[in-house]
């Protein structure tokens, strides 16, 4: 087992419990949550790669997670502003309570 | 070398499952920071000096913050302190199950993949070649994402923002 | 420069103290003994500059409002002695006396509060702001950790205390902790952007990140037959830039005219209400902590850092001269603490949305220009000072005029 696949591993077991996280739980804060775990453990597996592996040029994983970081940082506060519009309608922030387009 | 890799693994998955188990969502919320903390801590131990203080700095200076206001801007005063039910038994167990075929396929393409003989020591890399790099080849990336975070952040601006007429009882 | 002048026997002599005691230990163990060692004096050092901030603030404050500080704290009467001390040390014991007592004081947690947050905000703002001190230069070769990204590192680590301020407001289970703490919040990261702004010019002129290479781009020039000191602050962009520093590290420490989020006519101690004895001396201490590591920041970026301002005065050691204008840094903001208002909440998001973030970006412009324009020669070089002090000194005007536009002039009543 080298370092490299432990490495993988733990990024692996970060992924999957973010996406059981998101999965699961019925708060959309929750899901938000798990869905940034699941962003950090790939990034995670660029820096894994980056330290282990042959890489072309000596910075690209670093600068990968980099404009993976901003992206994320952009994705959450967007999504936790919806999240504060729709409480703002429904008063609630249970994934159920949204099924006002439900057929 | 590994102990310490060991010992961060622990605290980054130990800090996610409790974040994604607790209900109290405060509770989620700092613990999932410890996490952040943690993978920021596997990236010092790779040696990505720059990620990780970007990491600390974004994440547990930043996002964290947003994530604690929106929690706080989003509570249900009937339900007891932000308590958080765990969902239906039905959705947690798909959930489950779901995460651990996906956890043994992840695990078995790990185990089974061939990977090159690892290097000794991290690439050699300064603030300079990552700065030069930056400009240089991702320069139209780079100005991209700028882009998207100034959007972004107008977005989340407007939607967040307090709308419409204002209370009658507001006014003197 | 004069090698002479700067590696001699004052400037040397800590380094050859710390290198005397590891020898002592066996060779495995050294390195741990050495930053062990860099460790405890840092702590040391500035745990008694914070003791002696607190009685200098406390007495200049006083001073500036006409009246006399602590003055009674001396020294203990030893009763076996034959005579005791009648002078009372111009009360400079008095931060030891304040030591004992918030350590004996009843540490009271309230019943509803979240143990262990509660327990851990003091801690976490505390370790964060002292971990900002490890990428401060104090001194030529007095640089505790020479970090390739060591402002990103500083920044990082400010940032960190933010979370701890939140997780004291919260834990105390009191509404008005919460809204105290949440507005501490909101001034923290509105003046995180200028603070991180007027960094930016440093770097995009020394074309690095590292304090020590910052610190060594500030040495001496000759223009002509004199020599003059590099520093940043004397340069337009610099200048500006460093008033912008000072505005933003006052209100990153929660500092008057920024103290709203302490202040005791505002919602009684804000997020330390429930905060007592030896807590609530440590977010004091951490307080101190960030302003000190702020106010060394801004020495080491824009006032020179270690280097002194003309090359005779070199015999002072490197150390004594980041010390003394740390010092002044220091007393500029008591200064400024008894002499300005406190400002409200939504006065202070306005200062710094609205005119300190247009300024610093217009600041880093600045400092592009400065750059792009280092090769004019001879009479250029005044057009070129005339131009960035006029692209610092116009927009000031035009937004300050435009910002205060509707408020009537200030009217100054004395006592008869």
């Amino acid at each position: 087992m080298t370092p490299l696949q432990l490495c993988l591993l733990l990024s692996s077991g970060l992924f999957c419990i973010g996406l059981m996280g998101a999965l699961a739980r019925s708060s959309t804060i929750l899901v938000l949550l798990g869905i940034e775990l699941m962003l950090n453990a790939a990034n995670l597996n660029f820096i894994a790669f980056w330290r282990f592996g042959p890489s072309p040029a000596p910075a690209n994983g670093m600068i990968f997670v980099l404009f993976s970081i901003a992206v994320a940082a952009a994705e959450a506060a967007v999504g936790l502003a919806l999240i504060i519009a729709v409480y703002r309608h429904q008063k609630t922030i249970r994934l159920q309570e949204s099924s006002t387009l439900k057929g | 070398m590994t102990a310490a890799l060991l010992l961060i693994a622990v605290v980054i998955l130990g800090a996610a499952a409790a974040a994604m188990l607790r209900r109290n969502l405060i509770h989620s919320a700092l613990l999932l920071i410890l996490s952040w903390a943690g993978v920021a801590a596997f990236y010092l131990w790779a040696g990505a000096e720059f990620v990780a203080f970007a990491q600390v700095l974004v994440y547990v200076g930043a996002i964290s913050m947003v994530v604690l206001f929106a929690v706080l801007l989003t509570r249900q005063n009937h339900v007891g302190d932000l308590l958080v039910e765990p969902g239906t038994r039905a959705r947690a167990t798909t959930a489950v199950t779901v995460g651990a075929c996906m956890a043994a396929v992840l695990s078995a393409a790990v185990m089974a993949s061939r990977f090159p003989p690892p290097a000794d020591h991290a690439p050699v890399t300064s603030v300079r070649l990552i700065g030069l790099q930056l400009m240089r080849q991702h320069g139209a990336a780079l100005l991209i994402v700028g882009v998207i975070l100034t959007v972004a952040l107008l977005g989340a601006t407007v939607l967040a923002a307090t709308e419409g007429k204002p209370d009658p009882e507001d006014t003197p | 420069m004069n090698p002479a002048a700067q590696n001699h026997f004052l400037e040397r002599a800590p380094l050859e103290l710390r290198d005397w005691f590891v020898n002592f230990f066996p060779d495995p163990l050294q390195w741990l003994v050495h930053h062990l060692i860099t460790i405890v004096a840092v702590l040391a050092i500035f745990g008694l500059f914070f003791a002696f901030t607190t009685v200098a603030e406390r007495k200049l404050l006083a001073r500036v409002q006409n009246r006399l500080g602590p003055n009674r704290a001396g020294l203990p009467k030893f009763s076996f002695l034959p005579w005791h001390l009648a002078h009372k040390l111009w009360g400079l014991t008095q931060p030891f006396a304040d030591a004992v007592k918030a350590i004996t004081k009843e540490d009271i947690v309230p019943a509803a509060a979240d143990k262990a947050l509660h327990f851990l905000a003091p801690v976490i703002v505390v370790a964060f702001s002292l971990m900002g001190f490890a990428v401060l230069p104090f001194g030529r070769q007095y640089l505790p950790v020479d970090l390739d990204a060591a402002l990103l590192y500083f920044f990082a680590a400010g940032s960190a205390t933010e979370l701890a301020i939140f997780m004291a407001g919260w834990s105390s289970r009191n509404k008005y902790s919460l809204l105290s703490a949440m507005r501490a919040l909101a001034q923290l990261i509105s003046y995180e952007l200028p603070l991180i702004l007027s960094v930016v010019p440093i770097v995009l002129v020394t074309g690095t990140l590292s304090t020590r290479a910052i610190v060594l781009q500030q040495g001496f020039w000759h223009p002509g037959f004199v020599t003059l000191p590099h520093w940043f602050v004397f340069t337009p962009w610099g200048f500006a830039g460093f008033i912008i520093f000072l505005i933003a590290a006052l209100a990153e420490s929660n500092r008057s005219p920024f103290d709203l989020p302490e202040a005791e006519s505002e919602l009684i101690a804000g997020h330390l209400t429930e905060y007592s004895g030896f807590k609530y001396a440590l977010f004091f201490m951490a307080e101190y902590f960030g302003l000190t590591a702020l106010s060394g920041l801004g020495v080491t970026l824009f006032l020179g850092g270690w280097q002194a301002p003309f090359p005779l005065l070199e015999v002072v050691p490197s150390y004594l001269w980041f010390m003394g204008k740390l010092i002044l840094m220091i007393v500029f903001f008591i200064w400024v603490r008894g002499t300005l208002l406190r400002l409200r909440i939504d006065q202070l998001t306005r200062l710094s949305w609205q005119f300190l973030v247009p300024l610093a970006l217009l600041n880093v412009g600045n400092a592009a220009f400065w750059v792009l324009s280092a090769h004019w020669a001879g009479p250029l070089q005044l057009v070129r000072w005339a131009l960035s002090l006029a692209i610092v000194i116009v927009p000031f005007v035009v937004m300050g005029r435009s910002l205060t536009a509707g408020y009537a002039p200030r009217t100054y009543r004395y006592a008869p």
